[in-house]
């Protein structure tokens, strides 16, 4: 230790919070933290100024630590150490018995292990569940942090809320929401997906157990939170440390740094290098200004300004009206229109949480300012709400959002070739061809670089969102950030700032890198000429000006923005309603009664046990949301169409084990065993094995062995893999069967059948990480799949290492039998495919291929979609029912995976059926199907088809999924299909 | 023109007089070695050394944007080439190089080809420089005596890195190390191709004028913290794809220890021995993958054995003792990209004590799951002390976020090496 200057000083400059920490001789004289709004260098500054009395001008040693400080050390030449880093020093001097740490700061997560060894871990690159996800939860539901932590306390139920990042969680929050769940329970259950994320995302296999320390801001503040660990973790107050000292763990961290390696200032000395350090900004991160001059912003003003619709005024009008409202996942829209279509009345607003309160609210202004002059004829709702406001107040009709839209965009531009709509959740874009929607394209929950992430960013800088663009207006070097997820663009923004760049050259950047999202992730344009002649853009985000232009400068073309650009669903929506003379809506006698309550519930209809919310609306009035099929509303005998994913679930659980002669097996049901199982089933069983499968999945079963996940950008299908292996050794069976398969069944389709890198080897990452299967015999043998007598050999070689008793003549006679039951399995799928096919056109339904793979038919993995299309008249079949009605196709691309072979040979059978529609689901982080989604769109769209894709993960919301399956439907309809 | 039987624009016997062939950089020292040598052969190569964000940016545009970032910053890097003015698009040519595995990476030519038509480019061709064959080009020829060549190339350029890697951390000059290799690169091309003296005896002697050309480089050794570096191939070698790592960690005052190419072309070789020996596949093609592992086998030893005999520099690990490391924590049937091969460097690693790695990835790629994050709780079990740290890259990951992991993997570094000083102290005190 340097014992020459006692007194050292340490600061740690995170992501959202600077602190600082003066210590002189071991005690801690002075203490701040404070967030600093992106203003890293003056904030610091003014951090030693309020520090620099507890200094008393003695010299005194300083380093710095976090990770917006990383770049001001380097520039300010003071000494640097990383935070977990620091922390890990600490922990070790303050707390040695202590057996590891979690800390959460704004947008990192940590965990250290001390026990075996010092193990110290930071959260990947996708994940987002931190104090700033914290803060976008709370804008969300519209409270400020602490009055998310204090109703998060009076919680009765947790909602399931995906935990791989922030985007993710939020699209399951916001249905939730919508749909009249309570906030306390919506609270609480932002901080459990918070904590499993920290679990899942960096356990990855160890066991948090013994004292843990919590360290951090949120961890500091969040009551809720803490309670929310505490209990996940199954720790006791004696075994959960929340010091406090928390916020400033890493601050003492630098100093104790500084004690021994860092350098030697005074005040004055160690400001002035502050004040003068000055990054260097990169020329080629840099992009060119909006505008190049006030006159080119004001011609573009005057230009956008002409998009206009007549008005009228409500309070002198007479005669009759229609409203429109748009309840969007953020924000609710209404209009009144006048016969002449003139807007006579307009509301656009953050839902705060509670659309409903806000409805009524309206309405009650509506009606009146309406007074007894005007008569409102006909009402129409559309948005996420839809339902739920059609429910509560008697609108006449709901109407899809796409119909919605490409309405209101054809009164501005008639002959429309393009729509794009930023909202404040989603993006929609609509092809236009021969006056009907020709191809729709809507966001994937991870790529929603939207209207409400600029709005969140902006306050996390401490400005409104009109401010905030405003500045972007006027940037000279906007910064190049990118244009991935929104967690990516937290820390490409992190980036900028280290390099220096301004508030206005941040905004501006984040207007290009949202239109950039759109154009290249979401419609896959690679120039503007795909986009076609006529250009229509809309939805909230496009006020922005400085979003508008960087549309029309990246896209080298003027487009038009209507300037009800935020209201276009609800004005659509009202255009539709204007056939309507008499309108089912509310009256303004009973509006005065209305009462709104909403409750949750567990259906009990099946053994999916949906989550439900019933909303009352006072007498009998009631919506019921969540469920994925009929039965939750209590209609029990709605009709039940052909459905393959249901068939087939039903054809493998009802699979019965004979006696156990031999022992017993267990066989995980996951990913390539959804498609094997008959025949492991059948080779077992032969063998005089009792055969034990895991079972469908559920949210539980993923719970179960979340904690052994070592890699969690992983797709959904193998997380839950963990959760299946912990309930086999749950059952105690003899071993655990699940080979590994280079080469899946050569199907003779495809130029190679190879399974993919996951299903293959999977096994061997559960070998590597899950200690208790140690437990039993876990096999995971690697077979020929397609050569009978290599595959015996292979078998036997695994099982005899075992089961001693086994022979190879037996194994040969327990293949045979297996491939005989597998064979017989698939010609059972076919037919089925066939019958569903044929039933559906002497029934006159529209037929659905839910194309995936054959795991998607899991009920958690799938989150029934499968039922939710067949709730919507859809006759569904899979993709391996249908693949031998139609040819080969020809493909771009190397086609060598058996399963992906079938989805191209499935789209072409939809080519080929005007009646048959073709929906892919695609897993995230499925890397393959990052080749086959544009090889499976591109088939259908040579031939005319839309081509709809799911992106399917842990969200079990399917508010989302609705929407897309209601647009398919309001495009068919359109299309006369 | 598009070869209506083939489905690609063939590179024909012609197009070899006409056209400039753009190479991407993967492997800056190798491939300026194989250009080099190509371009002595009769066609006319070029090395692609363009870097900057631009790239990510053209990839982007073109190719679906959850592919690999590997194949964004290939494809970005030739189309953006292709759209500089530089070339005449009637007059270039593109190279990629196929392994042909389960992997999504075997279908990066088919997207070079998909982002080519979409940015107008279609009639581009695109050579498939491909062992297995899996496609076919009338002016591009693999000959028996050019694969010669290219092998040396690959063992010249595995030395070269190594000796770099192994003085830059130390040289006085700052740059002496890397302008000597880029001087040899030079001559041996030279030699390869100019006839006369290219026999494998010239090949041993020039191991032992570079280990001492190299030897000779002023240098100051000092204790430095030693860092590996493994991962998928791209990302691992190639500086564009890695946001320059080696260079970052010869700043932070590290020595990076990169396992050569050589182990790359040995584990591609390897499988095909392993696909008989578990699937009984491939039985007729045995032997010349047999006489093919023997070949690389011995020339890997006997530029270990140059290295070794010198005395100066540590030599690379052998493979055939790589390959016993890794029995017990992975099976060698995970043979999807990099396979068991990523997890056999990081045990290689450990076992030569460089215990500090930094693994790179590319953002979800699908065999790194398995064989890298997956691996690590094995290989801790196994090796206590060894301290890994996984870096996602990917367009959108940020260099402040990949540094600040590096810093606290390199604090870790530098806290057990002097523990570990202290240790020793200690007991060479009892």
């Amino acid at each position: 230790m340097n014992n020459e200057y006692d007194l050292t000083l340490g600061i740690d400059i995170g992501s959202t919070t600077a602190k600082i920490v003066v210590v002189d001789g071991g005690r801690v004289l002075f203490e701040k933290y404070q967030r600093h709004f992106s203003q890293v260098r003056q904030k610091t500054l003014e951090l030693l100024e309020l520090a620099a009395p507890y200094v008393e001008g003695r010299p005194f040693t300083a380093a710095i630590s976090g990770s917006a400080g990383l770049g001001l050390a380097e520039s300010a030449g003071v000494p640097f150490v990383q935070e977990v880093f620091a922390t890990g020093e600490v922990v070790r001097r303050l707390e040695p018995d202590a057996s590891a740490v979690v800390e959460l700061g704004g947008e990192d997560a940590k965990i250290i292990f001390f026990d075996g060894g010092i193990d110290e871990r930071m959260n990947g690159s996708c994940a987002g569940g931190t104090g700033a996800f914290i803060d976008q939860m709370a804008t969300l539901l519209g409270i400020t942090a602490d009055e998310l932590d204090e109703l998060s306390l009076q919680s009765t139920r947790l909602y399931p809320i995906a935990s791989r990042c922030g985007v993710f969680a939020k699209t399951d929050i916001q249905p939730l929401l919508n749909q009249g769940a309570k906030h306390a329970d919506v609270a609480a259950s932002i901080y459990q997906a918070v904590v499993n994320q920290t679990i899942a995302g960096l356990a990855q296999g160890k066991r948090i157990t013994g004292k843990v320390l919590f360290l951090g801001g949120p961890l500091y503040y969040c009551k809720g939170l803490r309670r929310r660990f505490q209990e996940t973790l199954k720790l006791d107050d004696e075994h959960a440390v929340f010091p406090e000292y928390g916020r400033f763990a890493v601050a003492m961290g630098a100093a104790l740094y500084a004690e021994e390696s860092g350098g030697v200032y005074t005040m004055e000395k160690l400001r002035e290098r502050i004040a003068n350090s000055s990054a260097t900004r990169d020329a080629a991160n840099l992009l060119p200004p909006l505008f190049a001059s006030e006159a080119e912003y004001e011609l573009f003003r005057a230009r956008h300004a002409a998009a206009t619709v007549p008005e009228g005024d409500l309070a002198s009008y007479r005669g009759d009206a229609w409203l429109g409202i748009d309840c969007g996942s953020t924000t609710t829209k209404a209009v009144l229109l006048g016969e002449d279509r003139e807007l006579l009345y307009t509301y656009y607003s953050s839902n705060r949480g509670n659309p409903v309160e806000i409805v009524r609210e309206q309405l009650e202004k509506i009606y009146a300012l309406c007074a007894d002059r005007v008569t409102i004829r006909g009402s129409a709702v559309t948005g996420y709400g839809e339902e739920l406001i059609r429910a509560a107040f008697g609108v006449d009709r709901g109407v899809v959002e796409t119909i919605a839209h490409y309405t209101a965009a054809k009164h501005f531009c008639p002959n429309v070739d393009f729509i794009l709509d930023i909202g404040g959740q989603d993006i929609k874009c609509f092809k236009i061809k021969n006056g009907a929607i020709d191809s729709i394209m809507l966001n994937e929950a991870c790529s929603s670089g939207c209207g409400s992430f600029i709005e969140t960013f902006a306050r996390s800088m401490g400005f409104e969102v009109d401010t905030f663009a405003e500045k972007g207006l006027h940037a000279s070097a906007p910064v190049n950030l990118g244009s991935r997820c929104t967690v990516f663009m937290n820390s490409s923004v992190k980036q900028s700032q280290k390099d220096g760049a301004t508030v206005e050259d941040i905004s501006a950047g984040l207007s290009v890198s949202v239109v950039k999202n759109a154009i290249y992730k979401v419609i896959r344009a690679g120039s503007a000429s795909e986009l076609g002649e006529h250009v229509v853009v809309q939805g909230g985000t496009f006020y922005n000006d400085a979003v508008l232009r960087a549309f029309e400068m990246e896209l080298g073309k003027e487009v038009i923005r209507p300037a009800i650009a935020g209201l276009m669903g609800a004005y659509g929506a009202a255009l539709y309603a204007m056939d309507l003379r008499e309108s089912t809506l509310i009256s303004r006698e009973k509006l005065g009664d209305f009462v709104h309550t909403a409750k949750a519930a567990t259906c009990q209809g099946c053994a999916n046990h949906c989550r439900l919310t019933v909303n009352s609306f006072g007498g009998k009035k009631k919506y019921i949301s969540g469920n994925q099929c009929q039965k939750g509303l209590g209609l029990q005998n709605a009709e039940e169409l052909p459905n393959l994913y249901a068939w087939k679930r039903d054809a493998l659980t009802a699979l019965e084990p004979r006696a156990e002669i031999r022992g017993t097996i267990g066989l995980p049901l996951a990913l390539g065993m959804y498609e094997l199982l008959p025949l492991w089933h059948a080779f077992f069983t032969a063998l005089g094995f009792k055969v034990e499968v895991s079972g469908l999945s559920s949210r539980r079963v993923y719970e179960k062995g979340q904690f052994s996940i070592p890699s969690d950008t992983a797709c959904y299908p193998a997380k839950i893999m963990h959760g299946h292996m912990e309930v086999l050794l749950g059952k105690h069976v003899d071993a655990i069967f699940y080979p590994c398969l280079t080469y899946n069944v050569d199907e003779k389709e495809s130029d190679n059948h190879y399974n993919c890198p996951v299903v293959a080897y999977y096994s061997e990452l559960l070998h590597g990480n899950m200690d208790d299967l140690a437990q039993t015999h876990f096999l995971y043998p690697f077979l020929n799949i397609n050569n009978r007598k290599e595959l015996s050999k292979e078998l036997w070689e695994s099982l005899s290492a075992v089961f001693h008793d086994v022979t190879k003549r037996e194994v040969r006679k327990a293949v045979d039998a297996a491939f005989a039951a597998y064979e017989n399995h698939m010609l059972a799928v076919r037919k089925q495919g066939e019958e569903a096919v044929a039933w559906a056109r002497e029934h006159g339904k529209r037929i659905m291929i839910l194309a995936g793979r054959p795991y998607h038919i899991d009920p958690e993995i799938g989150h029934g979609i499968d039922k939710l299309a067949s709730s919507l008249g859809f006759v569904v079949v899979s993709e391996d029912s249908v693949c031998h009605l139609a040819d080969p196709v020809p493909v771009h691309v190397l086609n060598q995976w058996t399963y992906h072979a079938r989805l191209y040979r499935a789209a072409r059978f939809a080519c080929e059926n005007p009646d048959v529609q073709l929906v892919q689901l695609v897993s995230f982080g499925c890397g393959v199907d990052a080749i086959t989604t544009d090889e499976v769109r591109r088939i259908l769209e040579e031939s005319g088809k839309l081509y709809t894709q799911i992106k399917i993960d842990e969200i079990t919301n399917l508010g989302a999924v609705k929407i897309r399956l209601r647009s398919l439907i309001g495009a068919l309809e359109e299309k006369g299909v | 023109m598009i070869d209506q039987n083939k489905g690609y624009v063939v590179f024909t016997e012609e197009m070899k007089k006409t056209h400039t062939i753009l190479v991407p950089n993967m492997l800056p020292m190798h491939f300026k070695m194989i250009s080099k040598v190509m371009g002595r052969s009769g066609y006319r190569m070029e090395l692609l050394e363009t870097s900057g964000p631009r790239i990510a940016e053209t990839g982007l545009k073109y190719v679906h944007n959850d592919t690999c970032y590997p194949a964004i910053l290939v494809i970005g890097q030739f189309i953006d080439a292709l759209q500089s003015g530089k070339y005449d698009p009637d007059k270039v040519a593109l190279i990629l190089f196929q392994t042909g595995g389960g992997c999504r990476a075997s279908n990066y030519i088919h997207l070079l080809r998909k982002a080519l038509e979409k940015a107008n480019l279609g009639h581009v061709p695109v050579i498939s420089l491909s062992l297995a064959g899996l496609e076919k080009h009338p002016g591009f020829q693999l000959t028996l005596p050019l694969l010669m060549k290219m092998m040396y190339g690959v063992l010249y350029g595995d030395l070269l890195m190594t000796l770099v890697n192994q003085c830059k951390p130390y040289e006085l000059e700052r740059g002496s190390a890397q302008s000597l290799a880029e001087r040899w690169t030079d001559r041996l091309a030279e030699e390869m191709t100019s006839g006369g003296k290219a026999g494998y005896r010239q090949v041993k002697a020039n191991y032992r004028c570079i280990l001492d050309n190299f030897a000779a480089i002023p240098m100051e050794r000092t204790d430095k913290v030693k860092v590996g570096i493994v991962g998928e191939i791209f990302v691992k070698y190639s500086p564009l794809g890695n946001n320059n790592l080696e260079q970052f960690l010869v700043d932070e005052g590290a020595e990076a220890v990169i396992p050569g190419l050589l182990d790359f072309c040995l584990y591609c070789v390897y499988n095909n021995l392993l696909d008989r020996k578990l699937y009984g596949m491939q039985k007729n093609v045995q032997i010349a993958y047999q006489i093919a592992y023997r070949y690389l086998v011995d020339k890997e030893r006997d530029m270990i054995e140059a290295i070794r005999s010198h005395g100066r520099f540590e030599p690379p690990t052998l493979f055939t003792h790589t390959i016993g490391l890794v029995q017990g924590t992975i099976s060698m049937g995970v043979k999807m990209g990099e396979g068991w091969l990523l997890t056999a460097e990081m045990l290689e690693l450990a076992d030569k004590g460089v215990g500090n790695i930094v693994c790179t990835q590319p953002f979800g790629c699908l065999p790194n799951h398995i064989c890298g994050k997956g691996m690590m709780k094995p290989i801790k079990e196994k090796n206590p002390n060894v301290n890994i740290v996984a870096i996602d890259y990917d367009a959108g990951a940020t260099k402040v976020n990949q540094e600040n992991r590096l810093k606290l993997m390199l604090a870790n570094a530098r806290q057990r090496r002097e523990e570990e000083s202290v240790n020793a102290a200690v007991s060479s005190l009892r």
